[in-house]
């Protein structure tokens, strides 16, 4: 009973937040409530006991993405952006994509069926803690894709170093 | 039978609320005296008395300060954004308070019937979840920046939160030592399993991570010689120029919480937590002194330092983070992974 009653208020809080995040005329303000929204993910991570998820969400998204993002907003001018008009004049063929993909997600969710059950079940994802878990499939099973998704990562830090350095001799 | 669950529920509750507030006042009193200790400690290094007027050796000046602070008029300015300026202090402190829930104060033992143990939450990613909350307190920090809409105060906010992130991967990279030789990132087991050890601290291995976690809990914690974001000759307090009456109270107190939260942390790692000094066991009664006199130790450091240094330059504070602070803690890690290999 508690555990639905939770989901259903972070998943109202999650769509509300969403809307004031994309409604809000000052960018500062759309971004501290998607920080909020972050939260409330994590949250929901938390009561699928997925601990370390909930922690990298708010370490990672919370308190390294954002941030940066919070950054470039602070350091825009405000004043102009407040006053102009908050939407671009496209909507219609906005409100049209989105309902698609509305409409092809849910297709997807009612033709979805659950997979049999692996060998990480709830009782051994606790025994073993859940850092352990992740860890030591992470390291083993996924070793290669995650190596390259670090090479991927490094590749775009050493191009984003070239970029502002080519400024800086100018 | 359901009645009986229901009551055992409530029971539940009641002793976490029970023990979250006898936690929080324990705490929050410490934190009340760390400022008394870090007055009278400058005082006497700098050959005077500090405050003297308020009970023996003024014990009760953070009362006084703290009724005071209370009292004050809160000021908003004119143009400030008023709901993120109200929203700002709540952030830092809140952030600051939730991560002593997952620190261990002593080990757990049974008394009587009841189970008594010295953490909060005993959760499986207590050193991710102080990581998180410490980044949680940045946001505090750069709203108050933003939200005063005062030069100062903007750039206070923006060097803080600047420092904050570069050093929070030094320090959690200085860390990763800790959870390779202890197997864990829940700090009641790595306490556990720094006890079993023959050199009983992880200090001992790790005296390169210790180093770059000290220096980095410096600058988490906006302390001399990283204090940047308050200098008081450029910036005039930094980002809570703007603040008054409580909610510079608040800043206040996240900041001196967050350096007993940093002590507790680095108590809990390198220091062997609440396990007494190997030979000296003897000499304090039980495991929660010893935890207080390894904080107190560290906090006292932290005073030495400020005493001692004068305050870097921006540019000097970005290079040490990142071309020496996380190399060296990268190097640790290497290290600690070969010994590992080499001596499993």
């Amino acid at each position: 009973m508690l555990p639905e009653l939770l989901f259903f208020y972070f998943a109202i809080a999650i769509t509300g937040l969403s809307l004031l995040v994309v409604t809000r005329r000052n960018p500062v303000h759309s971004v501290l409530w998607m920080l909020l929204l972050f939260f409330h993910i994590a949250a929901l991570y938390v009561l699928l006991n997925a601990e370390l998820m909930a922690a990298v969400q708010v370490i990672v998204y919370a308190g390294a993405i954002l941030v940066l993002f919070l950054f470039v907003v602070l350091l825009l001018d405000l004043k102009k952006e407040v006053e102009d008009e908050p939407y671009v004049d496209g909507w219609p063929v906005g409100i049209a994509l989105a309902l698609a993909l509305f409409l092809s997600i849910g297709v997807t969710i009612h033709a979805l069926e659950p997979a049999a059950p692996g060998a990480y079940t709830v009782a051994k994802i606790q025994s073993l803690t859940h850092p352990v878990a992740v860890g030591e499939k992470l390291y083993t099973e996924f070793l290669f894709p995650f190596e390259v998704v670090s090479m991927v990562l490094l590749v775009a830090v050493v191009g984003a170093i070239v970029l502002a350095k080519r400024k800086l001799k100018e | 039978m359901e009645i009986a669950g229901a009551f055992d529920t409530f029971l539940n509750i009641l002793g976490i609320l029970i023990k979250m507030a006898v936690v929080i006042a324990i705490v929050m009193l410490h934190v009340a005296y760390a400022t008394w200790f870090e007055r009278k400690i400058i005082a006497h290094m700098q050959i005077r008395l500090g405050p003297m007027e308020v009970g023996w050796h003024g014990l009760l000046q953070p009362i006084a300060d703290g009724v005071k602070l209370l009292f004050k008029e809160d000021i908003i300015p004119a143009k400030a954004d008023r709901y993120v300026f109200m929203i700002a202090p709540l952030i830092c402190f809140f952030a600051a308070m939730s991560s002593v829930v997952v620190v261990p104060f002593f080990g757990s033992f049974t008394l009587g019937p009841f189970e008594v143990s010295g953490v909060l939450a005993n959760i499986n990613i207590g050193i991710l979840f102080i990581l998180a909350m410490s980044s949680l307190g940045a946001y505090g920090v750069i709203m108050a920046g933003w939200a005063s809409n005062s030069k100062y105060a903007f750039l206070g906010g923006l060097r803080s939160s600047a420092q904050v992130i570069s050093y929070e991967i030094a320090m959690g990279l200085s860390l990763v030592g800790v959870m390779m030789l202890s197997g864990s990132m829940n700090l009641t087991t790595i306490v556990e399993a720094q006890a079993a050890t023959g050199y009983k601290w992880y200090v001992v291995p790790q005296f390169i991570a210790f180093a770059v976690f000290c220096v980095s809990a410096l600058a988490e914690t906006n302390r001399t010689p990283f204090d940047l974001p308050e200098a008081e000759s450029e910036l005039v307090a930094g980002y809570f120029t703007e603040y008054s009456g409580f909610r510079f109270a608040l800043f206040f107190l996240a900041e001196y919480l967050g350096m007993i939260i940093m002590a507790s942390f680095g108590t809990i790692c390198f220091l062997g937590g609440w396990q007494p000094v190997p030979g000296l066991g003897w000499l304090l009664p039980s495991g929660v002194w010893w935890f207080l006199v390894k904080v107190y130790a560290l906090f006292f450091m932290y005073v030495w330092v400020r005493t001692t240094l004068p305050r870097y330059r921006y540019d000097q504070l970005m290079a040490l983070g990142w071309k020496f602070l996380i190399p060296l803690a990268l190097f640790n890690i290497f290290a600690t992974g070969m010994w590992k290999v080499l001596f499993p």
